[in-house]
């Protein structure tokens, strides 16, 4: 398992990753904490001619929250986002969802942009980027572009990114005020690839679900007008409709059915643990 | 000192056995005249280090990093690196290979495939006759994914890597079989066609009367077991130096080949050597093995015959892709049991037919692990009779291998879930089922029907001793209030006889009698070491017990320290082997829990001797019969009168001094070695009964656990394990024995299972998909330390340790979800999905208005993958029809195509850059249309082949006529095999939904443009 042979960059700064983008497009890879890219690098699952290490760009790694939103750079680790004192106030989602991601170990070096940037169906990080509504900030030689989560995650390992541009920056909503959110994953064992993840915000009479693991990109749903006894049974359609939509597929850990199954039952229960959490 | 019984109902709690004569009974107790002939050890003084929680002298080193494994070990500098080019299907012919290009690469010095390898090696053999030629590399046919085809040897790993997409295979693709019993079938692809026939072997075993007795029983029981295929995975994955001595014509190789080196003899006769001339060492380190470093050995012979053609030494360190697709994994086995039984549980017969499965090639000793559990067909039971029927199966997938249980977890899990439906059945409690089966205190040593001969034991006392806590009554109170809450809550047990020390005889009981007759005994097991004491007093011990990290080093020191009443840091310990240099025999190495039973009696029966020689010169000097002295604290001095002593070192010098002040005759040297033999080993008789191990323990498992209703996750509420394994060398090491043992065990029942698709692809090819149990989620073992009941047949009494809970905890959890679920059929690895089907009934339907991706369908998929799809394309089906058939407009259609080749009528060949995402690769790929009906369906067909996998499917193709352009309806049934199946598992759905909706996007937009006839 050793990777074929490439070129190694370490810009000194973003001017510098960007010019190597705009020379190399398609033949270049931005790597940040390589968690996802250097097992596929040493698969061979690809083989890029150029790695861009963005890991040390300062100007990068910057985690701030501005005008309702919270800004993490392209350099930001998934665990200083973790260490972040203004997290569980600003992004309670992200709070929650953050322990299933991977390990503590490779959370120090994982990055949250590499994640977006990576588009794995069955990862956290996009999955909260589609429920909250947030965007990400590509940025090549020629300027930058916001492009919100739908649209940046289009398919299976695959997003709006050019083959010139990179992720900066990644923005994601502050918490509304009143609002419950709530995070769940099944996997088979801690730290793995989720079977299904399930991220739930409750704001007054809107329910909103965000669901990982089941189609190829995150999907999300909103009700509303769902409240007290309502909320169990039409509750119940919704989902079952939602899951069947979409459908899931068999692998070596969960089938479809099973998938479907834990939209359906989870997914209610996430969805009460947010109601709890909510003012209502 | 034990009496033979004549009484038939010897083992069991009086029951009059219905109509059966004198002699059928083939369960008794049996004389063995233990004593005569034997080697027993003399009565000894109160030991210092045996028995005690002597730490571990092996720790340090490793835990500094300072640990030598093979990849540590300095090379000649000339050494290559090697790298594999495996086969990415299940089942193909190879109508050629091109390995020009490859040795044109930078770096590379040679490469060599099967050809290379068969014309200058015979087929590796294994213990019956048969065409399975196996050369350890692929030759006229691959027939399992990650078979290998080349090897390439080159300057580092990563030019070998690069060199091997330069190697052209031309694979003609054949139906691939993965199920043991469908294998069995007419219409199965036969894998061996010389063979004739994917059942390699089939035999029936008869001991005792197992028709009249199923005849005469009162009640029936018959269940279908699946036991899945599953391993334990090292840290330490396959590694070996090889090179040949081109002066003798042999070969020096350097590996973590664990033995039994029977093997040995069998590399040599495929090196068509002799066995001297094949120099095998081991290193100082091996990480870990579980069994798997046992058939490492058809890489060593090819990488024997790549050093030979490459002229230089070459060195492969396996990578874990590799270890897990194709180096050693447990049969998975099909069983079918019967059981014959009465009102009280008591169960006279069981009749099993077993379809076990060996993947595509047998090797040696395999087909061992359903022969090694044979004499225990009916486990610590006094059951009268059984009947046995093995399949031995070939299928296309990675061939079998020793895996620590070898062939204990599958025979248990169908004799203990049989024993819990039997209680069900009855409305018993499983616990008194087990009980009023199992074997008495005074039976021992016993004789199964077919012919294991259980040393000791006390299996009832062991039970009771676990029991007496009374955890088990708060577990029974907590499983009611959990069910009163309507929770999902079980319990169940298994009681397990645990073997250990093979009789290396017990794989020809696969032959028939006659054949045995005419290739003569095959039995015994035979264990060395050698003990010697040098000029200044230090002792050494080297011995053939080839550890794997289980503290060997540490245990053996104790004894012989505690032979010469010495410290234990006097006592140096090597198990370094060099076949050329050291003593070993076709039994030794590491495996079936030889260790404790043999390797130390051969180590206690050297010192003993050592021991023996130096009281005789010692006795000289302080005149005293030999008899009459003691080793204590460092000297040897008389026992009635301490102070007449002499420093156990000048004792020592003395023999290496001054030989002349030896006693008259007796040799100058202070080294004994020992060869230890069992002569309870015996060979199978013509009855084919086969004492199959030397020493029997006992285990006892319970526990308790829930199943979440709405996951089907199942926790481990409580597990309680007890073993009786003999005398007891050092607690601490068989502790963690157990604590391993019990790990694994719980891997294989909750999480672990090579995955093949029903086409053949691999699909647990890193640990994301193989699931190996991580601290998380292991359970607490309560951990009972019963009454040991010494085996009469090793020097020490100790019995084997390692394997127990591999033989219960996957039952005993198995029969806890029967519990909690009322179901009969209950299969490992308990993955929620499965679980939770079992739990629930159907799904619930899609609304009605809803579009739903994908349909509900019970029907099994063929392939591994399978989807439909539809697409709006805005220009006539004409239109749209005249682009699929116009080689222009394909090559703009079809995905990342680079050129675009016609070879015939509708059937083209092309270059094809494609992927998903980041994942791309280069793929030849061959696509054809066929049953055209134009301009209304076509079916499309294809395969693709490239370094990331292989790929071949069909799909059809329907247009319809609709407002303003056409419809597109298609379907498609596709296989992806090789790198991105076993990787990617998860995605393939996925990916092979977008790389066909590429296509059709690609269609659509081709055919809305006009194009057409280009």
């Amino acid at each position: 398992m050793k990777p074929a042979a490439f070129d190694y960059l370490r810009p000194a700064d973003l001017d510098e990753a960007l010019a190597a983008l705009h020379e190399h497009g398609t033949d270049a890879k931005v790597m940040a904490g390589g968690q996802s890219l250097m097992p596929m690098l040493n698969m061979r699952l690809l083989a890029p001619a150029v790695i861009v290490d963005i890991s040390d760009l300062e100007s990068l790694d910057g985690i701030e929250a501005s005008n309702g939103h919270i800004e993490i750079g392209a350099a930001a680790t998934q665990a200083s986002l973790g260490e972040w004192p203004e997290l569980a106030a600003t992004a309670p989602l992200l709070a929650k969802a953050l322990p299933n991601i991977g390990h503590f170990q490779t959370r120090n070096r994982g990055t949250v942009c590499g994640s977006l940037a990576h588009s794995d169906p069955s990862s956290e990080l996009p999955l909260c980027l589609a429920t909250l509504g947030g965007e990400v900030v590509l940025q090549s030689r020629e300027g930058n572009r916001r492009v919100v989560a739908a649209d940046f995650q289009t398919a299976m390992l695959t997003t709006d990114c050019g083959p010139q541009e990179m992720v900066v920056a990644a923005r994601f909503p502050v918490a509304v005020a009143g609002a419950g959110y709530a995070f769940a994953e099944i996997a088979r064992r801690h730290g793995d690839f989720a079977i299904v993840a399930l991220a739930a915000m409750v704001t007054g009479d809107t329910i909103r679900l965000g669901v990982g693991g089941v189609a190829d990109t995150p999907q999300v749903r909103e009700w509303h007008g769902l409240e007290g006894d309502a909320l169990t049974d039409e509750l119940d359609d919704a989902l079952n409709a939602f899951a069947w939509e979409m459908g899931g597929s068999d692998d070596v850990h969960a089938t479809a059915r099973y998938r479907r199954e834990i939209v359906r039952r989870i997914g209610r229960k996430v969805i009460a643990e947010a109601a709890d959490a909510a003012d209502r | 000192m034990y009496t033979k019984k004549t009484d038939l109902n010897a083992g069991r709690r009086g029951l009059a056995v219905v109509g059966l004569g004198q002699g059928v009974m083939a369960g008794s107790k049996e004389n063995t005249g233990g004593g005569a002939g034997r080697d027993m050890p003399k009565a000894e003084a109160k030991a210092k280090y045996v028995g005690q929680r002597v730490l571990r002298r092996e720790n340090l080193p490793l835990l500094k990093g300072e640990g030598r494994f093979v990849d540590d070990l300095p090379l000649n500098p000339r050494t290559l690196h090697a790298a594999i080019l495996r086969s990415p299907h299940p089942h193909a012919n190879i109508k050629s290979i091109d390995v020009s290009a490859a040795l044109a690469q930078p770096g590379v010095a040679a490469v060599i495939t099967g050809a290379d390898v068969a014309a200058l090696c015979d087929p590796l053999i294994v213990g019956f006759a048969n065409s399975l030629d196996y050369y350890g590399i692929a030759t006229e046919r691959v027939r399992y994914v990650g078979e290998p085809v080349a090897v390439v040897c080159a300057s580092d790993r990563y030019k070998a890597e690069d060199a091997l997409d330069f190697i052209k295979v031309d694979y003609e693709p054949l139906d691939a079989v993965v199920d043991p019993v469908v294998a069995a079938g007419d219409d199965a692809p036969v894998i061996h066609p010389r063979q004739g026939s994917n059942v390699v072997s089939r035999r029936t075993f008869t001991h005792g009367e197992p028709d009249e007795a199923l005849k005469a029983a009162q009640r029936h029981a018959e269940m279908t077991i699946r036991y899945p295929r599953n391993s334990i995975t090292p840290m330490e994955t396959y590694a070996i130096i090889a090179e040949y001595v081109s002066d003798t014509g042999g070969y020096d190789v350097t590996s973590n080949f664990q033995g039994p080196f029977s093997i040995h003899p069998v590399m040599a006769k495929s090196l068509r050597i002799p066995g001297s001339k094949l120099r095998h060492r081991s290193p100082s380190h091996s990480g870990g093995s579980f069994g798997s470093k046992l058939v490492i050995f058809p890489y060593i012979v090819v990488l024997c015959i790549a050093a030979r053609k490459a002229g230089r030494p070459v060195k492969w360190i396996e990578d874990r892709l590799e270890h897990l697709s194709a180096s050693s994994v447990a049969p998975n086995r099909v069983t079918r049991i019967e059981a014959g039984y009465d009102d009280d549980g008591i169960v006279s017969v069981f009749r099993m037919e077993h379809w076990d499965d060996h993947g595509a090639y047998l090797r040696a000793p395999m087909p061992a692990p359903i022969y090694r559990m044979h004499g225990l067909s009916t486990n610590g039971y006094g059951i009268g009779h059984c009947q046995v029927v093995n399949n031995i199966m070939i299928t296309n997938k990675c061939p079998t291998g020793a895996v620590r249980g070898f062939g204990g977890p599958q025979l248990y899990f169908a004799i203990e879930r049989m024993m819990h439906k039997i209680a069900v059945e009855l409305g018993l409690d499983p616990l008194e089922v087990i009980r009023r089966n199992l074997i008495r205190a005074d039976s021992f040593p016993y004789r199964t029907p077919a012919g294991a001969l259980l040393d000791s034991g006390d299996y009832q006392r062991t039970i009771d001793e676990t029991l007496a806590d009374g955890a088990l009554d708060v577990l029974k109170r907590r499983r009611d209030e959990a069910r009163a809450q309507g929770r999902l809550y079980g319990i169940g047990y298994a009681a397990v006889v645990e073997p250990s020390q093979s009789n290396m005889g017990y794989i020809s009981t696969l032959k028939t009698g006659e054949e045995r007759e005419r290739a003569g005994p095959k039995d015994g097991a035979v264990a060395s070491a050698t003990v010697s004491v040098d000029p200044v007093g230090s002792i050494s011990v080297v011995g053939d017990s080839v550890p794997q990290g289980q503290g060997h080093q540490t245990a053996l020191a104790q004894i012989v320290a505690d032979q010469f009443g010495v410290d234990i840091d006097d006592v140096v310990v090597n198990l370094e082997t060099d076949t050329q240099k050291d003593n070993w025999s076709i039994a030794s190495g590491n495996y079936s829990c030889r260790f404790a039973p043999a390797a130390t009696s051969a180590a206690h029966l050297a010192a003993e001797r050592v021991k023996d020689k130096l009281a005789r010169i010692a006795s000289q000097g302080l005149n005293v019969p030999p008899e009459e002295l003691e080793f204590e604290g460092g000297y040897i001095r008389a026992k009635a009168n301490p102070d007449n002593s002499v420093p156990f070192y000048r004792v020592a010098g003395l023999a290496h001094w001054s030989p002349s002040s030896l006693p008259d005759g007796m040799d100058p040297a202070v080294r004994e070695t020992a060869f230890w033999n069992a002569p309870e080993l015996t060979p199978t008789t013509a009855n084919d009964e086969i004492n199959t191990s030397l020493a029997y323990g006992f285990g006892f498992d319970y526990c308790g656990i829930e199943i979440d209703r709405d996951t089907g996750e199942v926790r481990i509420d409580k597990y309680v394990s007890a073993h009786d394994c003999g005398t007891i060398l050092n607690p601490g090491l068989a502790e963690g024995q157990i604590h391993g043992s019990f790990a694994a065990a719980v891997g294989a029942t909750l999480f672990e299972e090579f995955a093949y698709a029903e086409d053949g692809s691999f699909l647990s090819g890193t640990f994301a998909d193989y699931l190996v149990i991580t601290a998380p989620e292991m359970p607490k073992l309560d951990l009972i330390h019963p009454t040991v009941n010494p085996s009469p047949y090793t020097r020490l009494g100790a019995k084997g340790i390692a394997e127990g809970n591999q033989y219960s905890t996957p039952v005993c959890v198995a029969n806890a979800v029967a519990d909690a679920l009322g179901r009969d059929d209950v299969s490992v690895p308990l993955t929620p999905a499965k679980v939770f089907e079992w739990i629930h009934g159907e799904e619930t339907p899609p609304p009605a208005d809803t579009m739903a991706a994908t349909k509900p369908t019970k029907k099994k998929r063929e392939r591994a993958i399978e989807g439909q799809g539809e697409a709006f394309v805005p220009a006539s089906p004409e239109a749209v029809w005249a682009t699929l058939l116009d080689p222009g407009s394909l090559a703009k259609v079809i995905p990342g195509c680079r050129e675009l080749e016609r070879v015939a009528e509708n059937a083209y060949r092309a270059s094809v850059d494609m992927g998903v995402g980041p994942v791309r690769g280069r793929f030849e790929a061959n696509v054809a249309l066929s049953e055209l009906k134009p301009p209304r369906s076509a079916m499309l067909s294809g395969d693709l082949a490239g370094p990331l996998g292989a790929s071949s499917g069909s799909g059809t193709v329907v247009l319809e006529a609709a407002e303003g352009g056409t419809q597109v309806r298609y379907d498609y049934s596709v296989r992806l095999t090789g790198k991105v199946a076993a990787v990617g598992g998860r995605m393939l759905d996925g990916a092979a939904r977008i790389l066909i909706g590429q296509f059709f996007k690609a269609l659509v937009k081709q055919a809305g443009n006009g194009g057409g006839a280009s």
